[in-house]
């Protein structure tokens, strides 16, 4: 895999979100990984991009979701950035505990930590960067959860 | 795509034959509003039939929450058939399989109905 960066500055909506999955797909299929790593990091991508457009900027159309690729040799590298008040992250649920399992919502970021090998989140009171990385032949291959 | 739906009843049990996505926005709406105009006419006995859904966000995965809950609480019953590979891996790993009343048989899902 080549070392590539590429870089998006996208708007506050729902074809944001739907955007980011697809070009997310589509680098990662570029990228050698194969079809269900694909469609996990598409999924991550995804689930990454409705928190930001909805929870970070809340369709604010004044505020951009950053959205940037980065291909190493040994990973591909996701950054998604809003404008938003920055994620509380002390009110994160944990989705599978037993009060939570009927929650119609909260499960975004399990999802994501799911299907990617590392997660780093970064709120501020400027926004919320998120950052998913997932190994080329990495050690969750099929992904953590998923694998069990 | 976007989540299609068509309706079909057999032995008194709504059967939802869903194809397409169940995502944020439309596909997500979609689903609520059929399972609001089923229970709106006395429709309790609900399956989702979800074998040509080929993908399903968070979002995707409340809605079917919601659904459950919503029919449960009106007394009736919703029940998943035919789910693929991918839906019912993410309903593994968020602890919702055995939440659910989870079929691969139409004919037995629709003799599970009460």
């Amino acid at each position: 895999m080549a070392g590539d960066r590429f870089s998006y500055k996208l708007d506050s909506t729902l074809d944001t979100v739907d955007s980011a999955e697809q070009t997310a797909s589509r680098i990662a299929s570029e990228s050698g990984f194969g079809d269900d790593e694909v469609m996990q990091i598409a999924m991550a991508v995804r689930e990454a991009a409705v928190n930001a457009v909805l929870h970070g900027n809340a369709y604010d159309p004044e505020k951009k979701v950053d959205l940037e690729f980065e291909r190493t040799p040994k990973a591909l590298v996701i950054t998604i950035r809003d404008q938003g008040k920055g994620m509380d992250m002390a009110k994160i649920p944990d989705p599978l505990a037993p009060e939570n399992l009927l929650k119609t919502s909260g499960r975004g970021i399990f999802l994501i930590r799911s299907f990617m090998d590392s997660v780093e989140i970064h709120p501020s009171q400027s926004g919320t960067e998120i950052k998913l990385i997932k190994h080329v032949h990495g050690p969750s291959e099929g992904g953590k959860e998923a694998s069990q | 795509m976007n989540l299609k739906t068509s309706l079909r009843q057999v032995d008194g049990v709504n059967i939802v034959d869903c194809s397409g996505r169940i995502t944020l926005g439309e596909g997500s709406i979609v689903l609520r509003d059929i399972v609001k105009d089923l229970l709106g006419k006395g429709n309790k006995k609900i399956l989702l039939n979800l074998g040509d859904v080929n993908y399903i966000d968070s979002s995707g995965i409340g809605e079917l929450v919601s659904a459950f809950t919503t029919v449960k609480n009106q007394g009736g019953e919703l029940k998943l058939l035919n789910l693929t590979k991918k839906v019912h891996d993410l309903l593994q790993i968020t602890k919702l399989y055995t939440v659910f009343d989870v079929r691969d048989d139409e004919a037995s899902a629709i003799k599970a109905f009460r």
